[in-house]
């Protein structure tokens, strides 16, 4: 087997990306194609010795000619430029945006391996289980150093950060195995740290939820982790310590200390937990410790999940 | 066809009196000594030192790239530990960027050239320029420091926090050494920028400058500008690996994306300091064996400094997916596209440049249309990855790999290598045989294709780059990547054993062996010490290959600058 072209189509934005691909190859293959014959042409027509008229016997009228000649091939790559630049930013931007109905699955890059967790709490490593026909979402973060998650097959890829969480989002089309590498020079094994994406019917999926369904879903591993951590001893329910209360916190906005405002998303509840004295909430004291060091980022995801299910409480007085 | 054994060319070129001058007054027969060497103030001899440090830079990373080829030709990791590899490819970047390709045509064919092109005695500061080659020979210390102790493996591009806190090499070496040389860049930028405005000829304005001379110039100006940053850069990371300052790293407190803005705000424009000046030399070479003037000189003029300017606007281009803005990567997009636009305005004026010419192929015309070649591939091929949604699945794989490689070596080096040869006779006072010549220049452009084409496919397909093991998959075209490295490797072998037999039994060159305008052949070959017995006046346009017919490039020429 070897690979020419394009690898098979696995997404719905790899059938659009490959029509962007062919149509740019079409346009500069016919304007290199268009150079070479013009280079060929000039280069045996007006070779030393040939009988060509040459520029002596050209009345000087030409120069408007010319001058229309080298505004023409200004303009006319600057429309094809415009048209193929606003074209690919397009499905760009689509890349960008992922649907609210997709689902999440979290990706924690490290030297050298790929482990993804699904909410329901099942766990892989260099192996990532998905539906065919369902937008997924992953919510990605690196232990370490810098990698990229690349799926040829779906045209995507995405650098994966340490102190940061990025995201890409795809729908699968099409049931298969597919390669999954990094693409970000991560060191020694870097060419080894990959695996594989496997595309199944919606139903088998299913099926392998429940037959790979871990003790516990992501959440529920996350409130043990709460509890080990100590977490609960300040910001439990019964906590005497003034802390803040981290129930229905997900997705709201939370006003700093220092006057500014920032919406409590994956981001800052992770940096809450690794860099406390970072962003204060208003109101309360700096008293926080750092787990920098202490915890794993598969372990913050499953309580960024514990935190993120627990439900708005009724208001109660500060 | 022009060949070694060729009379003195008394064509349609009339010759000043001192051109035909008898030898015995030449840059040469100042002495061979050590010393006379290496205490030069003789910018014609400050270009021979950096021509020799550059070549043997040139085939350390080229044996680099030799065995990284070797272990590509399986899947398997089987020539070398991956370790091993990762320092290969990162040697051979490090030292083909900075040691070979940014001094390549500035230092060697640039150092020599400018002020026999403005009719100047030497640079504005000779001095200068001598410590500008000392300060390559200092970083080249350092790097080749780290490669005897081990090696480093962060590639070329140092990205933290791996460079910084995760690899165990030598990498404060390497930071060092690409830091002085930093500094010889800057130093070579001020010393061009100061002579092209102070010392031209009487008569030399600026619409009369060679586009080799406006190449250099706005070369220059991008290495004072843009090098800076990197040598701020170099010097954040050593403190964060060094001292562990939080800068780039995210466990101190750092910001990665940081690292990348700052690197690529020095090597975006980097690479037009690589191709600018190829671009210079290319204009000389096609102007004069077609003998046409270059098609719309102005145009080409202004293209060189908007691709310098808009060169510093597109940085963010090589981190559409490394998690910067959406919005920013939309800028940066649009900018590329822009920036592409001067580049096609010069690929057409130089095929045009052929129309109602006479045009010669002796071996420098080769290369030079192997580069216009290969240059509309590697840049057109960037096209693509300006475009959004495909650099997203290109980025990062061998399709990048094979773009930037006929931009530099399918591009710089032929032109590079076509200057070497265009201006031989005036170098060195001697002619090398054409027909050895072309036939490298011809085996350097399949061997180039067959090497780098298949890596396009790679890329389109999926294979990352700095790979050291593969999916059996891309085996096929790697093994055709490899084989055509034997061409290609042959072929940058060759001249150095044609060029040797040159220098020793070669016939002596006359002064315009290919009845060539500039002021560069109106002095004798090789030029004396001072270049020029009488300063030359100039009065007429560049690339006056048609006396009496009046070009309309020539005509704004005229008009625009009296």
């Amino acid at each position: 087997m070897s690979a020419f072209g394009l690898p098979e189509q696995a997404s719905s934005i790899a059938v659009r990306v490959d029509h962007l691909f062919y149509a740019v190859t079409l346009v500069t293959g016919v304007t290199a194609l268009g150079v070479l014959i013009a280079m060929i042409f000039f280069g045996i027509r007006y070779r030393e010795g040939s009988k060509a008229r040459r520029a002596e016997d050209v009345p000087a009228a030409q120069a408007r000619a010319r001058r229309r000649v080298e505004v023409a091939w200004t303009l006319i790559p600057l429309l094809l430029f415009i048209s193929a630049f606003v074209w690919a930013s397009r499905i760009y931007v689509e890349r960008a945006t992922p649907p609210a109905d997709a689902i999440e699955i979290f990706v924690v890059a490290k030297q050298w391996m790929w482990k993804l967790q699904h909410p329901g709490g099942q766990r892989e490593i260099e192996e990532l289980h998905i539906p065919r026909g369902q937008p997924v979402k992953l919510v990605m973060t690196s232990q370490d150093v810098i990698h990229s998650f690349f799926v040829p097959a779906f045209r995507l890829k995405q650098d994966v950060l340490p102190g940061a969480y990025t995201q890409m989002w795809f729908t699968a089309t099409k049931v298969g195995r597919y390669h999954l590498f990094c693409a970000e020079y991560c060191g020694t094994d870097h060419s080894r740290m990959g695996g594989d994406i496997v595309v199944m019917e919606p139903a088998d999926f299913q099926r392998w939820l429940v037959e790979h369904r871990g003790a516990v879903d992501m959440a529920a591993r996350g409130e043990s982790l709460f509890r080990e951590f100590g977490c609960s001893g300040c910001h439990g329910q019964n906590a005497s310590v003034h802390a803040p209360n981290l129930a229905g916190l997900f997705g709201r906005p939370v006003p700093l200390s220092d006057g500014r405002t920032v919406v409590a998303d994956e981001r800052y509840i992770h940096d809450s937990i690794l860099l406390p004295r970072q962003e204060i909430a208003a109101g309360y004291a700096p008293i926080m410790p750092s787990f920098a060091g202490q915890i794993g980022e598969d372990d913050i995801l499953a309580l960024i999940e514990y935190i993120k299910s627990l439900a708005p409480e009724k208001e109660r007085p500060r | 066809m022009t060949s070694a054994s060729s009379p003195v060319a008394t064509g349609d070129i009339p010759l000043p009196p001192n051109a035909v001058a008898a030898r015995g007054s030449s840059y040469l027969d100042g002495g061979m000594t050590l010393r006379s060497w290496l205490l030069t103030h003789d910018h014609k001899r400050i270009a021979i030192l950096y021509t020799l440090s550059i070549t043997a830079f040139f085939f350390i990373g080229g044996a680099a790239a030799t065995l990284i080829r070797l272990e590509l030709a399986t899947p398997m990791g089987d020539v070398v530990s991956a370790e091993t590899y990762n320092k290969l490819f990162t040697m051979h970047g490090v030292i083909m960027v900075w040691f070979f390709l940014i001094p390549s045509i500035p230092s060697t064919l640039g150092n020599f050239l400018l002020p026999l092109m403005i009719g100047a005695r030497d640079l504005a500061f000779p001095r200068l320029n001598l410590a500008s080659w000392y300060l390559y020979v200092g970083g080249a210390l350092f790097t080749i420091a780290a490669m005897l102790l081990g090696g480093v493996d962060t590639g070329w591009t140092f990205y933290a926090p791996f460079s910084t806190m995760f690899s165990n090499t030598h990498v404060i070496y390497v930071l060092a050494g690409v830091f002085v040389v930093g500094f010889s860049s800057i130093l070579t930028g001020i010393n061009f920028i100061v002579t092209v405005h102070k010392m031209r000829a009487p008569g030399l304005t600026w619409f009369r400058l060679p586009l080799f001379v406006w190449a250099q110039y706005a070369t220059s100006a991008i290495l004072v500008l843009a090098t800076p940053v990197l040598a701020m850069t170099l010097v954040l990371l050593a403190v964060e690996r060094l001292f562990g300052i939080g800068i780039f790293d995210p466990n101190l407190g750092g910001d990665p994306l940081l690292f990348q803005h700052l690197f690529w705000f020095y090597s975006h424009p980097a690479v037009y300091v690589m191709v600018l000046p190829a671009m210079g030399v290319v204009s000389e070479l096609v102007a004069c064996f077609s003998r046409n003037p270059i098609f719309g000189y102005k145009a080409m003029a202004y293209a060189i400094l908007a691709i310098a300017v808009i060169g510093f606007l597109v940085w963010g281009h090589h981190m559409f997916v490394s998690g910067q803005s959406m919005y920013a990567g939309v800028v940066f997009s649009m900018l590329s596209f822009l920036v592409a636009i001067p580049s096609a305005i010069k690929v057409f004026n130089w095929t045009a440049t052929l129309w109602h010419g006479r045009i010669v192929y002796s071996a420098p015309m080769l290369y030079a249309l192997g580069f216009v070649g290969l240059f509309t591939i590697g840049g057109m091929t960037g096209l693509f990855l300006a475009a959004l949604a495909l650099d997203v699945h290109l980025t990062d794989t061998y399709f990048v790999i094979a773009h930037f490689h006929y931009i530099m070596v399918g591009g710089s080096v032929s032109a590079y290598l076509g200057g070497i040869h265009f201006w031989w006779p005036k170098i060195t006072g001697r002619m090398y045989s054409d027909r050895w010549a072309r036939f490298a220049a011809i085996l350097l452009f399949v061997g180039f294709n067959f090497t780098f084409f298949p890596q396009y496919l790679l890329g389109m397909a999926g294979m990352p780059r700095r790979y050291h093991e593969y999916p059996p998959e891309f085996q096929t075209l790697n093994v055709l990547s490899s084989a055509g490295a034997v061409i290609l490797a042959l072929g940058y072998l060759l001249p150095l054993f044609y060029l040797t037999w040159s220098l020793l039994r070669g016939p002596r060159a006359t002064a315009n062996p290919w009845k060539a305008t500039g002021l560069e052949w109106q002095t004798s070959s090789p030029p004396p010490e001072h270049n020029f017995d009488t300063v030359p006046v100039v009065d007429s346009p560049p690339y006056a290959y048609r006396p009496g017919v009046i070009s309309p490039a020539v005509v704004q020429a005229r008009e625009g600058t009296g």
